[in-house]
């Protein structure tokens, strides 16, 4: 499996580290209440298909990066930096 | 025999190799099945479940029946197929699963009781009396199972893992992929050609076809000379594509050394290759299948492709009197080449009834079929019926074609399904089933040479087009283009035995019963029944056997489908897989500045994650390591001790939100910190568990030095970088791992200021240098710019002072020496844990990923004045629960006790059961200071219980122990020692 | 039709005519008592205790492929009752003890064989996290046995005592740990299940659950609207789907985790042996072949198939353990869909809707859990009541943090379990 770094481009699965659903960026308010942070912390989609998730590229340049891909076919979409969706977040 | 004029063998090079301790003569480019058919040795294994007789079935890596064990003493192989094995002088071959002998195989007697051992008998017995499945049963069908056997000895030899790169994969080098290679290659595209062979041509070099007037064989040589001659094509033989995976990988295993018994020094015996590839053209062939008649399995009968591949490749007849059986156009080529070879052809027997063969020098029977064979050890007859008789032909070879199964495997390994073709009754690549890689020549179905050839430079050129780059213009060989003609013929009526999976023994009968039995799904009938589930996982047999099941249920082929494919498509070591991490190679070894001295000194060296840390450093008439230990623990408390703390984490951390970055991984302030200055602070995961904690520095306004366990340094970092990236991406800060940049050293004891004021610069002192300082900028030390702490794990009057990793070593020299010549000396873990223990200062014993705050009596140190990581969800109601485990400390009730680690803990009178848990113990250790054992753990609302008396109980060390439940500080609870 | 070796015999004599099919594929009825979407290990065994222990048998079982299709197809077949957490402690304690009865109670060999296994430890820290799990499992009435260096030895003494990476202080020796015949036991459990008048529904995918104000009436499928009183969502691997047809999100994010099979060997390893530093784990079948796998992929997956990175690592783990097995070749690789949860641990719970259950998040720990699991969910769909030995695994712990059971200790993140 391969992975596009943003910042290195092409590499191989295994200087990445995976974190789980990009769902990650989203952090609740601290006063949000329990259900958006039960939601947050615990709670996914887990689509069978096309999903977005969080590596970081640890064995690298230690970039967190935000990678859409299919989870049935493990085809990847497209790999954004984790830095440039949370400011097009806020 | 030997057919003179016949085969790409070199009779000039003799070759002595050794089968069952007999010699035999061969000649370079035989493998061992070649050799041993030309000695008229067909008897070369046993099958699994009767232990039938077995010759070979094929001339390839699918080869199910010839296995065999190669090499002795810790080297040896098991399983090895008689066919791919190269035959070199010194070749030690033994057949496997048979005794006493391959001839005379005690374990025959399973072929006896056949009608008891069908499909899944075993599920159906063995379980009475009760109990005797473990002791009686299971170990006598262990010993009757199984194939070859491991030497049971460290693995000998060496292995190696390798990654490649290319523009372009072909897999398979026979026309269509010779053809592909040849096209990209003159178009100048960065092209890998693998094969399993040790000689490229595939098909060509078994077969009598003429390209351009060449021998196949010999076309095939010139072009492999050419694609040789290229720079930027790669050529690899004995080399089989194991696996297809994600974004253009490819797993492939390099036979590099198994046809040698010298190996060039240091060379691997096999190679594991991880290619990625940008386009793939899979070019993998066919596989020939056998037909399913009674006794179908006898040893000289075979495919009729592997005859033909023993005759023109190895110069081979596998038999003085052949017959051939088909169901095809293919196979009459069998006959046509053996006659003209000038062995006698018996028949050609063609269950066609409409085929006809010209100038035939042999008899011919249309539609006809083979029902039987006789021969125990060897094939000496075949009973065949014709539309109005029945006779019985002498021969002692078969060649049997139930027609081509084109080599979809690769193309499945991604979920891919492939699709039936009625017009060839095989099934095909589906199109797109692994992106980037697409089938050609005759794993896609076009059998004849000169379609392969097409196949192969279309693909090519489409390749090249998705790559941005040109076909040359080029015109195809001339090539045999001979139409391939069958009708489906999967098993011949009968009532006995016909085998399906040779090796695992499952026949006709046994898919049928599973049908029967509602073992339906095609899976279920191979789950049941263990059809496909041998080494050559269903190659010789799947299809067959799905078209009986699918006969046997009322479906059609496609509608009952295939087993999945699974990588690898042929059988990988170990060893090759795992290269390198036999012995130390599984990890990095990771050793601090200090290590060289500390073996010197005699200390033993312990694991710490990744990292060596010695245990203790012991001295003369010593004899165990708690005296050693107790002597570490008073340098410190009376003295002055040294250790090397390195191997925590170091992250410097600059920039202006540094600050703001700190308030918020750590539950308390950081931004308050002054300049010079140290603090704790703990850190919690965001589901509001413990993550790590430690200390960090303020070196400057913009510039902090944060400490972290040695566990958990990689995570802290990646957490920082996380926190940054992905949730305060405006902040202005840089993380850098400085852990090997700086080599660390603690200091401590009553005379550790002493002790550092010989070496400072400047000298030290309680107001510029108070508990909690630390060096703004740098110190010099011992002439070398470095850091100072004044921070203490150890709870005394203590130091760590850092510097550049290069002075290390000799900065631990300096400070060992100076602090014995005060009394003290190094101290190693065991004294460390002591140390802390004594003052109740956890490590990840305690804080173990499911403690929270609260439970640590941290409960305190997390802000209300500001948001962090894991604050929220740490104040959930299940988290601050009173009834929570909370840390205690425990003394023994009688001083002379043991205290034992992963120790559980009960109330008194309390049978030790899990209803009656009260908590458990983390960490233990003698306390020299205290003269008895001290604890620390968890208690259920051990805050509340202090003084109490508990009893704790050791199942795994039969040790039970009363104790106090105590504060976790047990020395100097006030910090007088740590600050004075 | 009962089966023994006598019954082996009779047939052998008399060519084998007699066999019958072990279940009847019956059309679904319009109507059930209780219907179970998963004709899974879990599944089936749920069915089985349903019509065993409380008398329900007008249910159905809804598999959408063919019975065992799932991840209890597709795993290392080990069985053991090691853990260390109260909530796991009693719960695998209790299937332990279905496993030991199981042939008997299915009439079947499942070939469940209490070889022994040994987990290795490899520092001292490690081992008091080891003697903390033992004296867990012995307070649970369990079985645990702490070897030293030299009691390891004499188990195992092929590993690489020497050289291997992170050497080994000793183990912990579970000796009713061990193996079973996996498909089987989704076979035995459908037979008898079967047998019990459950009608076993292959080819028959859930497409939709009915709920009407908040009760559950059925379920929509590829054959046709169902109704029931109770449903039960019982398909690990594809748990988010399915109660994403009731309208829930799951705590759950799936993961493959490989396994590996060798070629056939005459016997060599006769344990179970589990290598924590290396996440490696190894049985040999009866069939001969090494049986091993590691640990999960990483990356969520629906993909039931793994990558090289991880399958290397398990090599490598196996060569610095125990290198006598390099020259073993592996034959086949697979992967299965882990339902992973934030703690480790599986859910069996009711929902918010009356008479829906939840049985999923068995992480890669699901197929030991099968006897037990069945009998627990059973029992809370015929009772209404948790089963004693299944109470921790309620939903709402996550919310509340009240009765995590995290035996890694590895946090929220899902796939670090």
């Amino acid at each position: 499996m391969r992975l596009t770094c943003p910042i290195c481009g092409e590499r191989d699965r295994r200087e990445f580290y995976y974190q789980g659903d990009a769902v990650a960026l989203r952090r609740p308010a601290p006063d949000a209440g329990d259900d958006p942070w039960a939601d947050y912390v615990h709670l996914r989609d887990n689509p069978a298909g096309e999903t977005r998730d969080l590596w970081q590229h640890d064995g690298g340049c230690g970039a967190w990066v935000v990678v859409t891909r299919n989870t049935v076919t493990h085809e990847v979409l497209a790999t954004v930096l984790a830095e440039d969706a949370a400011r097009a977040r806020s | 025999m030997r057919i003179e004029g016949k085969g790409l063998i070199d009779r000039s090079k003799p070759v002595r190799f050794q089968f069952d301790d007999i010699g035999h003569t061969a000649y370079a480019g035989d493998t061992v099945a070649s050799a041993l058919l030309a000695k008229g040795q067909r008897l070369m294994g046993r099958s699994f479940k009767y232990h039938r007789p077995r010759g070979v079935l094929t001339a390839g890596s699918e080869e199910p029946n010839a296995l065999l064990t190669v090499g002795r003493g810790a080297a040896q192989e098991p399983n090895v197929r008689a066919t791919m094995q190269e035959v070199y002088d010194g070749l030690e071959a033994r057949s496997q699963n048979a005794w006493p002998s391959l001839k005379t195989d005690l374990m025959g007697i399973n072929d006896l009781a056949w009608p008891f051992l069908g499909a899944g008998f075993y599920y159906k017995t063995f379980m009475w009396p009760r109990g005797f499945w473990e002791r009686f049963y299971e170990p006598i069908i262990r010993r009757a199972a199984g194939l070859g056997g491991l030497s049971g000895q460290n693995n000998p030899d060496k292995y190696e893992r390798a990654y490649a790169f290319c523009n372009l994969l072909v897999i398979g080098a026979g026309p269509a992929g010779l053809m592909a290679a040849l096209v990209a290659g003159r178009a100048g595209a960065d092209v890998i050609l693998v094969d399993e062979d040790s000689r490229m041509g595939g098909r060509l070099n078994a077969e009598t076809y003429e390209i351009d007037g060449m021998q196949g064989h010999a076309w095939a040589e010139a072009v492999v000379a050419e694609l040789q001659s290229m720079d930027n094509v790669r050529l690899m033989t004995r080399t089989t594509v194991t696996g297809a995976y994600d974004q253009g990988t490819y797993a492939a295993l390099e036979r590099v050394n198994t046809h040698r018994r010298l190996r060039p020094d240091g060379a691997p015996l096999e190679t594991f290759w991880r290619i990625a590839t940008k386009r793939a053209i899979l070019a993998a062939g066919a596989l020939e299948r056998p037909i399913a008649f009674e006794n179908n399995d006898r040893p000289g009968i075979m495919t009729a492709g592997a005859v033909r591949a023993y005759l023109n490749r190895w110069g081979v007849s596998p038999g003085q009197r052949v017959a051939v059986f088909g169901n095809n156009d293919d196979a009459h080529r069998t006959a046509t080449d053996l006659a003209a070879a000038g062995v006698e052809v018996a028949a050609l027997i063609d269950s066609r009834p409409d085929v006809q063969v010209s100038d035939a020098s042999f008899p011919v029977l249309a539609g006809a079929m083979v029902t039987g064979s006789t021969g125990r050890l060897g094939l000496t007859s075949v009973m065949v019926k014709t539309a109005n008789s029945e006779r019985q032909i002498d021969v002692d070879c078969l060649a049997m074609s139930g027609g081509w199964n084109p080599t979809v495997h690769l193309t499945c390994h991604m979920n891919g399904r492939p699709t039936w073709r009625e017009d060839i009754a095989s099934f095909v690549p589906t199109p797109g089933s692994v992106l980037g890689l697409v089938s050609a020549g005759a794993c896609n179905g076009d059998f004849s040479t000169a379609d392969c050839l097409a196949a192969g430079a279309e693909a090519a050129k489409a390749a090249l087009k998705e790559l941005g780059q040109k076909a040359p213009r080029a015109s195809l060989p001339k090539a045999d283009n001979t139409p391939y003609a069958l009708s489906p013929l999967w098993a011949v009526p009968g009532k006995g035995r016909a085998w399906l999976d040779f090796q695992n023994d499952v026949t006709v009968k046994d898919v049928k019963q599973a049908a029967t039995e509602n073992f339906r799904s095609v899976e279920h009938m191979k789950r049941y029944t263990t059809q496909g589930m041998a080494t050559d996982q269903g190659k010789n047999s799947n299809v067959a056997a799905l078209a009986i099941l699918a006969d046997a249920t009322g479906r059609g082929i496609p509608e009952t489908g295939t087993t999945t494919f699974r990588p690898p498509y042929t059988p990988v070591s170990i060893a090759a897989m795992g290269a390198g991490a036999q012995g130390a190679g599984f990890a990095p070894q990771r050793l601090t500045t200090s290590h060289a001295i500390s073996i010197e000194m005699g200390a033993p060296m312990i694991e710490a994650g990744l990292w060596y840390r010695p245990s203790y450093f012991p001295r003369k008439g010593e004899t165990t390591w708690r005296q050693s230990c107790d002597r570490e623990v008073g340098y410190v408390r009376e003295a002055v001790g040294v250790c090397d703390v390195s191997t925590l984490g170091k992250i410097d951390i600059q920039g202006p939100g540094a600050a703001a970055l700190l308030d918020f991984v750590y539950t308390n302030m950081f931004s308050t910190l002054k300049v010079g200055r140290v603090r704790y602070g703990l850190m919690l995961r965001e589901d509001g568990h413990v993550m790590d904690d430690g200390t960090t520095a303020r070196l400057g306004k913009h510039h902090f030095v944060m400490t972290t366990t040695t566990a958990a340094a990689g995570n802290v970092m990646r957490h920082l970088e996380f926190v940054h990236q992905a949730l305060m991406p405006d902040l202005d800060v840089r993380f850098t791992s400085v852990t090997e940049q700086w080599a660390q050293f603690a200091v401590a004891g009553p005379k550790s200021r002493a002790l550092l004021n010989e070496l400072l610069e400047t000298p030290v002192d309680d107001d510029n240098w108070p508990f909690m300082a630390c060096g703004a900028v740098t110190v010099t030390v011992a002439g070398v710019a470095g850091r100072l702490f004044r921070i203490s794990f150890s709870g005394e009057h203590a130091y760590e002072v850092a510097v550049p990793a290069r002075y290390g070593e000799s900065l631990f020299k300096l400070l060992v020496a100076r602090a014995e010549s005060m009394g003290g000396g190094a101290y190693g873990m065991e004294a460390l844990n002591v140390l802390r223990i004594e003052k109740g200062h956890i490590t990840h014993a305690e804080i173990h990923g499911r403690t929270t705050a609260f439970d640590i009596g941290f409960g305190r140190m997390i802000s209300a004045k500001k948001d962090c990581i894991g604050k929220t969800m740490a104040a959930r109601e299940g988290m601050i629960d009173p009834e929570r485990e909370q840390l205690v400390g425990f003394k023994p009730i009688n001083a002379k006790k043991e205290l034992t680690a992963g120790a559980h803990v009960f109330n008194q009178r309390d049978e030790a059961t899990r209803v009656n848990d009260q908590g458990y113990v983390t960490s233990v250790g003698f306390s020299p200071t205290l003269g008895h054992f001290i604890g620390m753990g968890f208690v259920k609302r051990g805050s509340e219980r202090m003084g109490e008396t508990l009893r704790i109980v050791d199942q795994m060390r039969d040790l039970e122990t009363d104790v106090e439940i105590c504060s976790p500080v047990f020395f100097d609870p006030e910090g007088g020692r740590t600050r004075g | 039709m009962r089966f023994s070796g006598l019954r082996v015999l009779r047939e052998g004599l008399t060519g084998n005519k007699g066999w019958a099919p072990h279940w009847r594929d019956p059309e679904p009825k319009a109507d059930y008592d209780a219907v179970i979407i998963g004709g899974g290990g879990h599944g089936l065994s749920t069915a089985y205790y349903l019509a065993k222990n409380h008398g329900m048998t007008n249910i159905a079982v809804l598999e959408k492929g063919y019975i065992g299709s799932g991840n209890i197809g597709r795993n290392t077949t080990i069985v053991r009752a090691n853990y260390f957490l109260p909530g796991n402690s009693e719960f695998y304690s209790h299937s332990l003890k279905l496993w030991e009865g199981l042939e008997d109670e299915l009439n079947y060999n499942i070939m469940h064989s209490q070889r022994g296994l040994i987990n290795l430890f490899h520092s001292d820290g490690q081992r008091d996290a080891f003697v903390r799990r033992g004296n867990a499992m012995a307070a649970q009435g369990d079985d645990a046995v702490l070897l030293d260096r030299d009691g390891v030895r004499k188990y195992l003494p092929y590993l690489d005592f020497d050289n291997v990476r992170f050497p080994i202080y000793g183990g912990l020796l579970h000796p009713r740990g061990g193996t079973a015949r996996h498909d089987a036991v989704a076979w035995g459990y459908a037979r008898g299940a079967d047998a019990r008048g459950v009608d076993l529904v292959q080819n028959c995918e859930v497409t939709g659950i009915d709920i009407e104000n908040g009760v559950v009436r059925g379920v929509q499928t590829s054959r046709g609207a169902i109704r029931a009183k109770k449903v039960a969502i019982v398909t690990a691997g594809r748990s988010g789907q399915v109660a994403a047809m009731a309208g829930m999100r799951l705590p759950i994010e799936s993961h493959i985790l490989q396994a590996f099979v060798t070629e056939g060997l005459k016997p060599c390893i006769d344990h179970v042996v589990s290598f924590g530093m290396g996440h490696f784990y190894i049985s040999q079948s009866d069939k001969g072949g090494l049986v091993f796998g590691g640990d999960l992929d990483f990356h969520a997956s629906y993909a039931q198939r793994g990558n090289l990175p991880m399958a290397e690592h398990v090599m490598e783990a196996g060569m610095t353990l125990m290198p006598m097995i390099g020259k073993a070749k592996v034959l086949r690789s697979w992967g299965g869909i882990m339902d992973m949860t934030p703690d480790g641990s599986p859910i069996i719970d009711k929902t918010d809707t009356d008479g829906l259950f939840l049985d999923c998040g068995w992480c890669y720990g699901g197929f030991k859990a099968v006897p037990g699991s069945g009998y627990a969910l059973a029992h809370l769909m015929a009772t209404g009541e948790s089963h004693e030995t299944a109470r921790g695994f309620r939903l709402d712990r996550f919310r509340t943090g009240r009765g995590l059971i995290d035996e890694e200790g590895t946090g929220s993140q899902h796939n670090l379990h």
